[in-house]
């Protein structure tokens, strides 16, 4: 991701008539020389000669989405499943707009992203003219950095670099405004040559190496700690499978535990015994007593969220924290550390494994016998009535997707929307390869699953792309089906309908007397019906009978599905560590002992 | 663990930051320290090479030891920005402010504005029967205790430029290639 050198000039930057190229084909010809293969967008007026160019040529696929939103997390899901950059294609105005949400959460999430947006006449601009934004304006804290062609000369160039941001140090969104003039008048097409911009990110992407001095003092805690933890997270993912590889060898070699954030699952194998699960506030028990527990943090590729810290001054409180990020601005930012390693996580993890050389592991039988009695309180369990009329409870949906899934051995790539399923679905499926899971973690953003199972079925065309998706979640993009339909994707979507927004619920329980202000859904269609009406194939489980008959029709069907699973309404999800509380205080839920849990004013605002 | 940078002294900070002359390159800045919460005491801002279009920012802010590593690292991730420099942590630095003060007032008054001025070499820009303007340069307690003693003067209309400021002795912060004297543009 970190490979900045200039791109070779391809075969038909060589053959073409440059003075004959208006701005659109320039862009295309860059976006091909760049190694772009498909574009998520949505046309309009002012974007009208990009999509001109696009019919002309058959470089670049085009895939039409429904809305503006979806083509961001789809092409999110893109870049997240296959290590390349995903590239958007928006009108002005309201196409912009409608992209915001996307940017962000691929900020958030800093996955590489180029968005290109139409724009009115430059002659144009400011007078309020129609579907006119001030889309740089609006974009401006939702990318990583944003550009507004203003000359044709400057078209090639700011598209090279726009690809080179988005993919150098930490990965994140880059947006390109277009005005229609620049597009439909002659513009030169520049041979590829780095711009001071990218000559300065290729100087910083140099020195991306942690101080030898920081990886000496990491490795000298390493070989001293009693109760050592990796807190694993999704830098280790963005640095490239490469990393996710490293990260093994270290473990193996260290014998030490590793724990990760929601984005970082998959970079270390969920079914290997020195992997504790997910932390944070619906993490495992065993991961989030080891955090609170540890006298050596080892944090990789993670920002601390707050819902992974949870109560931040009593955040692993006895432990000595050493933290690697490519972003400076992470570290430090909320809990203070005591070795910083700036640079590549990937680089980072050579390098810790270069001076742990052959040291021999040491002997942590008591840290692991103190793990053992924590992962003896089985925080995830749940009790599945087995007749045949039994309701499903939804961990037990998962776990039977998890389990048929594997039965069928194929690849499998699995988006989520954002609630309870997601957080069910971290627990529940198990991941052991990277780039395999794809989620709104920062933004945790509702109708992200949808649009990202388009995302990485259009990328992995043969491999078998999941939705994981809550009834409410899934009617926000819902006009993607549409997408799906035209595309003919093969995506299941597997809804757990509770027929409540559940984490809402869940929290009003918890917090606000369970009065459940607006959570429960009225009127939800009926999921098989919609699915036949766009083309694809609808099925229920109304009970436990039913589950692992449709599971199986719908892994075994070649079309797209909607698998409405109808289970339990008022399950909720645990180990839930409530906001304002520190890790040692999780609720464990109706079936176990709570925990006392600090329930505080501070904790309500965190929610 | 590292207590010292946990403590949470307000501390006050001056920040340079060398940025690309582009269009919205302040708004990025701005943007950053209002999107972020951060605290703005004052802000100046104009172009110091034309050759390379380079503007030079100085920020007056303050924070915890925390919140000021942070403004510095976040200014740093943006891409125009090509150097940043905290004064405050680097050693001296001189740092001046430009004030325009108006005074209407008559009598008494009149002279004791006149030789307050004097005695903070303030210059006289424009006089009138009933008004003075004074220019006066200096460190922002300067023109602060200025301000504090026409107060009573007949005190009228303050306009303030925020601080320019730069280190002392030979280090130079990011190398300039085109000195304003030989500006053509």
């Amino acid at each position: 991701m970190t490979d900045l050198a200039a791109p070779k000039a391809d075969e038909h930057t060589k053959t073409l008539n440059p003075a004959t190229l208006n701005g659109a084909e320039v862009l295309l010809r860059v976006l091909s020389e760049l190694g772009v293969e498909v574009v998520f967008g949505y046309p309009g007026g002012a974007v009208l000669p990009i999509y001109d160019a696009l019919f002309k040529q058959d470089h670049i696929r085009h895939i039409l989405v429904r809305h503006e939103q979806a083509a961001v997390h789809a092409a999110e899901a893109y870049a997240r499943s296959t290590g390349k950059t995903g590239v958007v294609l928006v009108t002005s105005g309201p196409g912009a707009t409608n992209a915001v949400t996307g940017l962000v959460d691929a900020l958030m999430d800093s996955i590489p992203l180029v968005c290109l947006s139409g724009q009115v006449p430059t002659k144009l601009i400011g007078n309020d003219a129609f579907q006119e934004a001030d889309t740089t304006g609006i974009t401006r804290p939702a990318t990583k950095h944003n550009y507004l062609v203003r000359t044709p000369e400057t078209l090639a160039p700011i598209v090279r670099e726009a690809f080179a941001v988005a993919q150098g140090g930490r990965p994140g969104p880059v947006l390109i405004d277009l005005p229609k003039d620049i597009t439909v008048g002659k513009a030169p097409l520049t041979p590829p040559a780095p711009t001071p911009a990218m000559k300065r990110l290729q100087k910083i992407a140099a020195q991306n190496r942690p101080a030898q001095d920081a990886i000496a003092r990491t490795i000298e805690a390493m070989k001293t700690a009693k109760k050592p933890l990796f807190y694993t997270g999704g830098g280790i993912i963005n640095s490239g499978p490469h990393a996710a590889e490293l990260l093994r060898a270290l473990a193996r070699k260290t014998g030490f535990p590793v724990t990760s954030t929601l984005m970082g699952l998959g970079a270390f194998p969920s079914p290997d015994p020195q992997f504790l699960g997910m932390l944070g506030m619906h993490g495992a028990v065993e991961a989030n007593m080891a955090t609170h527990g540890c006298d050596l943090l080892i944090a990789l590729g993670v920002r601390f969220d707050d819902r992974v810290t949870g109560r931040v001054d009593a955040f692993s409180p006895n432990s000595f924290k050493v933290h690697a990020d490519i972003d400076p601005s992470q570290i430090d930012k909320i809990i203070p550390v005591d070795v910083r390693l700036e640079g590549d996580v990937g680089e980072t993890l050579e390098a810790l494994l270069a001076a742990w050389g052959e040291t021999e592991a040491p002997d942590l039988t008591q840290w692991w016998n103190q793990i053992a009695s924590w992962r003896s309180v089985d925080g995830f369990g749940f009790t599945q009535d087995m007749t045949p009329e039994a309701v499903i409870r939804p961990q037990y949906a998962i776990q039977r997707l998890y389990e048929l899934v594997q039965e069928s051995g194929r690849d499998t790539f699995v988006s989520t929307e954002v609630g309870q399923h997601q957080m069910w679905a971290a627990q529940h499926f198990q991941f052991d390869k990277p780039n395999r899971w794809l989620t709104s973690g920062g933004l945790g953003t509702m109708g992200y699953g949808l649009p990202a199972a388009v995302g990485a079925q259009v990328a992995h065309p043969d491999a078998l792309v999941i939705d994981i998706a809550g009834e409410a979640s899934t009617l926000m993009n819902i006009q993607e089906l549409g997408t799906i339909a035209q595309y003919r994707l093969p995506v299941k979507i597997f809804i757990l309908n509770n027929r409540y927004m559940g984490m809402v619920r869940q929290w009003q329980e918890l917090l606000h007397g369970s009065r459940y202000s607006q959570s429960y859904s009225e009127a939800l269609p009926d999921f098989v019906k919609l699915a036949e009406s766009f083309h694809g194939t609808g099925m229920r489980a109304r009970n436990v009978g039913e589950l692992d008959k449709v599971i199986r029709d719908m892994l075994a069907h070649d079309g797209p599905v909607i698998a409405d699973i109808c289970v339990a309404e008022g399950e909720n999800c645990y180990p839930m560590i409530p906001s304002g509380a520190a890790h040692n205080q999780m609720l464990l839920g109706p079936d176990q002992d709570s925990a006392a849990a600090g329930l505080t004013e501070e904790g309500m605002m965190l929610v | 663990m590292s207590d010292s940078i946990t403590a949470d002294i307000i501390q006050n900070s001056v920040i340079s930051v060398l940025i690309e002359d582009e269009s919205g390159a302040l708004a990025r800045v701005v943007g950053l320290f209002s999107g972020r919460g951060y605290n703005i005491s004052s802000l100046t801002v104009a172009q110091v090479d034309a050759r390379q279009g380079l503007s030079r920012i100085t920020v007056l802010t303050s924070g915890t030891p925390m919140v000021i590593q942070q403004i510095k690292a976040q200014l740093k991730r943006l891409v125009p920005v090509h150097a940043v420099s905290d004064l405050t942590q680097e050693g001296a630095f001189v740092g001046r402010e430009l004030a325009l003060v108006k005074i209407v007032s008559s009598g008494e008054d009149r002279t004791e504005a006149l030789r307050i001025a004097e005695s903070f070499r303030a210059r006289r820009v424009d006089s009138t029967a009933t008004s003075f303007v004074f220019e006066l340069t200096g460190s922002p307690e300067k023109i602060d205790a200025f301000i504090e003693l026409m107060r009573n003067l007949g005190l009228a209309d303050v306009s303030r430029t925020g601080i320019a400021a730069i280190a002392r002795g030979p280090e130079v912060f990011a190398p300039l290639v085109f000195h304003p004297s030989e500006e053509t543009v």
